[in-house]
């Protein structure tokens, strides 16, 4: 197993002293313009599907450059408020060397009168327009998230440091029996060891846990990646990288319905709608999608469930709308099928032929065939 | 009859005809009302109470205005024991001639308003004569006047029950006495009722006189209080005089056209359609003669029934025109306003008297008001007012035209809310009056209007012209709170500017309270501008 560094182009990693400039210049501008007498604007991004592009060859969601300008007026003064006073937050972190998880910066906000947030996710959304307004990682605006990175068991050696001595620990991914490695919230400075054939990506702890209870990563030489739902940051950013480095191809093996492909898959793949500006990094552009596909429940003649009314809305929806589904003609025949039938079956449903089939039948059956995953 | 015949009939024993006319006999009205009294508005004794306080008002405030006194009316009601109350009403009118004193209230259908038409608020003469007969069949106790005509007249003291099989007067004390008052009459009368507060309360009827009658004045005292609560007069104005006029053709029906035949003072069927009818003239009496095949020339006493049927449908089939509305006298949007005014704590008032309209012959005029805001119960369905010739109408809501029309209207339209099929919700008192020479109540108790085509017309048209004046208030009413909010917001934001900027920047105390300063001017001038 040769050690590499890892290849792959890293997000803007704007120093400390950066940031605080960006902050200062930008807080300088809005002051600038209320003693002028005119009222202050701040641009932002549009943070929303209908906001990006997708193009193959550049393999993840970009930003098509529409901003929305929020300008202070009696209507906008108490977001303005709160946005300006999350970013003196962020100096005060930053300044500091110091973090705060995004309900800290939301308890951290009850201090602020009037101004206080009164449920998380409100001041969620003020973070996530503060982090597109710097175009940086949040991270280094000294927020983190709350959100595990997803859990890793199999052929893998991650190198990371000690955080006192500095010096390199070699964690082997083989050696966690029936438990796993859990993605850190950073994953920049990793380094790995591996000589598995592919990274195979699960969307439940459930499906994740049989694997690895019957070392399958053994038989099939790879790594198990858990994602529970739809992959956070660190998590893409930590297959991204390990994919990058080993030249190794990434199958996704998630439930058959609309949320696993247009939410869970396509997030991993290309990146969401939501931190567009960002995508570049946190994407596995060579992803593809092993199942279960809407063939597998016709093939495999999979226990079902119909498709609720979301489920319905969300597929017709991601049809229409969705610029990675609209650019693969097999992706829209998929998502009509499954409207067609009506159902959808998760992963757990291959267990109706037997609590192993899932290894000893449906994996290597479609393995030995990666040329026919969706892309 | 023989054995087997009985037999059949088992041991019930026959009738003859012989037999049965010994029973047959005349039913009095008044014995006929005493065993129908809910018709008069007796079904309960907490209505009962009401209805007795209410028809010694009502008599009580036409006899003022006829005589042009500014009413002064003191109420009472005493807890004598039980079930038993005493209610008094005395009022500063010009009293009753001595002879007339037990005819008025000793026999039913005894009055003045009947035989005419004329806008006033007892029609049939039934109200107290029957008030004073359920006090008698509940209690035993006579009803008992005191009435003087003037300061150096006597004043009359009679106990009089009523003689149900007849249906008259029984005299039991008649003497004089000492009163101070000048003029005036009072009634007393003890019953069985139930005495209780809200809904259909004597004291809500009492407030909504008041409003209704804002030249009145009256002193409530309820039975669980020592002082009376004193209505002040809201105005000094007495309404104008109604003015009488005789029937329009077209809203006479066969019946009563009949006994208006039989009893004219004409020779001649022609003379007689002129001379007893409004707006008949020598032309069109002589079109109704021609349309029904009857002589100008004809006795009319001397009709045959389908000669006067003829005569009923040739009325229907000329046009004549629509009766004078001069004999009206609303209560009018000025009086309207200070009546709400002194009665109901809002905000915002606005009234609406319409011009008069005609509904089977018979002239109309439908008034409405309201009030708003306030202190006012937002979240409650609005308290709708009934009135009929300014008495109001505290029962059977949802059978009366009034609620009809006011049912019917879009009040989302307005600025309340409003379920489906039901009264609007908001803090919003409804005033509806309907004035009229005869209101068409849809029973004896008088509790609710009947809804003619033309009447629901006019109270529409009334209702919509205040709900648009409401929508205005309420528009003004709602952007002056959302310019109150903006300036608020203004107060309240800028400054966590301010505090982020200074965190940011490190900015002096000054610094900070420069930028505050100027955005709040900025904002400011950008709101006036807004507007």
């Amino acid at each position: 197993m040769a050690k590499e560094p890892a290849t792959g182009k890293k997000p803007a990693s704007a120093s400390n002293k950066q940031v605080l400039k960006a902050i200062a210049s930008s807080a300088e501008d809005i002051r600038r313009k209320i003693l002028a007498r005119k009222k202050p604007t701040m641009k932002l991004p549009v943070r929303s599907l209908a906001n990006v592009r997708y193009q193959p060859e550049r393999g993840f969601f970009e930003m098509k450059g529409r901003k929305k300008e929020r300008t202070l007026t009696v209507n906008t003064v108490k977001t303005f408020a709160q946005t300006l006073r999350m970013v003196a937050l962020s100096k005060d972190l930053v300044e500091n060397d110091d973090i705060a998880t995004k309900r800290e910066a939301y308890y951290v906000s009850k201090n602020w009168a009037e101004a206080r947030f009164t449920e998380q996710p409100e001041s969620d959304t003020v973070m996530d327009d503060v982090e597109a307004f710097f175009g940086v990682n949040r991270e280094q605006l000294g927020f983190i998230p709350e959100e595990k990175g997803g859990d890793v068991a199999g052929r893998l050696i991650v190198i990371d440091r000690d955080r006192d001595t500095g010096q390199a620990l070699r964690i082997d991914c083989t050696r966690f029996g029936s438990g796993a490695y859990s993605i850190p919230i950073s994953v920049e400075d990793l380094e790995f060891e591996t000589d598995a054939d592919f990274i195979l990506v699960i969307e439940t702890a459930g499906m994740f846990q049989r694997l690895v209870k019957h070392n399958y990563w053994k038989k099939a030489n790879c790594v198990l990646v858990s994602m529970g739902g739809v992959p956070t940051r660190a998590c893409r950013r930590f297959i991204r990288r390990l994919a990058d480095f080993k030249k190794i191809p990434v199958y996704v093996f998630v439930d058959g319905d609309p949320y696993g492909i247009t939410n869970i898959y396509r997030t991993l793949k290309v990146g969401s709608g939501n931190a567009a500006h960002l995508n570049e990094f946190f994407c596995v552009p060579q992803a593809t999608f092993l199942g279960i596909t809407p063939q597998d429940i016709v093939d495999y003649k999979l226990p079902t469930h119909p498709l609720k009314e979301v489920d319905i809305k969300r597929a017709r929806d991601a049809i229409k709308n969705d610029p990675f589904i609209k650019h693969y003609r097999p992706w829209i025949k998929a998502m009509e099928q499954m409207l067609k039938m009506g159902v959808r079956a998760e992963q757990q449903a291959l267990a109706k032929h037997g609590l192993n089939y899932v290894i000893e039948e449906y994996l290597p059956q479609k393995l030995r065939h990666p040329e026919r995953f969706l892309p | 009859m023989t054995e087997t015949q009985a037999a059949a009939a088992g041991t019930r024993k026959r009738q003859t005809a012989e037999s049965m006319a010994g029973r047959q006999r005349e039913i009095s009205i008044s014995e006929f009302f005493s065993k129908n009294r809910h018709l008069l508005g007796f079904d309960n004794p907490q209505k009962a109470l009401l209805t007795a306080v209410k028809e010694a008002v009502d008599n009580s405030l036409d006899a003022c205005e006829e005589a042009g006194f500014l009413p002064s009316i003191r109420i009472t009601i005493r807890h004598v024991e039980d079930e038993r109350f005493r209610v008094s009403v005395e009022d500063n009118g010009p009293g009753i001639v001595k002879a007339q004193i037990p005819k008025i209230f000793g026999k039913l259908l005894y009055g003045s308003k009947f035989h005419i038409l004329k806008q006033s608020r007892g029609q049939q003469g039934i109200g107290i004569s029957a008030a004073g007969m359920y006090g008698l069949l509940t209690t035993g106790k006579p009803i008992v006047i005191t009435s003087r005509t003037g300061a150096g007249k006597p004043a009359h003291y009679y106990e009089i029950q009523i003689d149900t099989r007849k249906n008259t007067p029984q005299i039991i004390t008649d003497r004089i006495v000492d009163w101070e008052s000048p003029h005036g009459t009072r009634v007393e009368i003890e019953l069985v009722g139930t005495y209780k507060k809200g809904r259909h309360s004597v004291e809500d009827y009492v407030r909504q006189t008041a409003i209704a009658n804002p030249h009145c004045e009256i002193f409530y005292t309820p039975p669980d209080a020592d002082e009376p609560l004193h209505l002040v007069r809201g105005s000094d104005l007495l309404p104008p005089e109604p003015r009488e006029i005789k029937p329009h053709p077209y809203g006479v029906e066969l019946g009563v056209l009949i006994r208006m035949m039989k009893e004219t003072s004409a020779r001649q069927l022609g003379a007689a359609l002129q001379k007893d009818f409004s707006r008949v003239s020598a032309k069109v009496a002589a079109e109704i003669c021609k349309a029904a095949g009857l002589r100008p020339s004809a006795n009319p006493r001397t009709l045959q029934g389908p000669e006067t049927e003829r005569l009923y449908k040739a009325i229907n089939s000329v046009k004549i025109m629509s009766p004078a509305t001069n004999c009206l006298s609303p209560i009018g949007e000025e009086q309207v306003l200070a009546g709400l005014r002194k009665e109901i704590d809002a905000d915002f008032f606005t009234a609406v008297t319409r011009t008069p309209a005609v509904y089977r012959g018979n002239p109309f005029q439908v008034e409405v008001g309201l009030a708003y805001g306030g202190r006012l119960a937002g979240d409650e369905l609005v308290d709708l007012l009934r009135f009929a010739n300014r008495v109001p109408l505290q029962y059977q809501q949802s059978a009366c035209a009034i609620t009809r029309a006011v049912l019917a209207i879009d009040w989302r339209g307005y600025g309340l809310t409003q379920s489906k099929g039901a009264l609007p919700t908001g803090p919003l008192v409804l005033f509806v009056h309907m004035a009229s020479v005869w209101v068409p109540f849809t029973s004896e108790s008088k509790e609710s209007v009947a809804a003619y085509p033309e009447i629901l017309r006019e109270l529409r048209l009334a209702l919509q012209e205040c709900g648009r004046k409401l929508a205005a208030h309420i528009r003004a009413h709602r952007r002056a709170a959302e310019e109150e909010k903006k300036k608020s917001y203004i107060e309240k934001y800028i400054p966590h500017i301010g505090i982020a900027l200074r965190e940011i920047l490190a900015l002096s105390e000054n610094e900070e309270q420069e930028v505050v300063t100027t955005l709040v001017d900025i904002l400011e001038r950008s709101r006036s501008r807004e507007r």
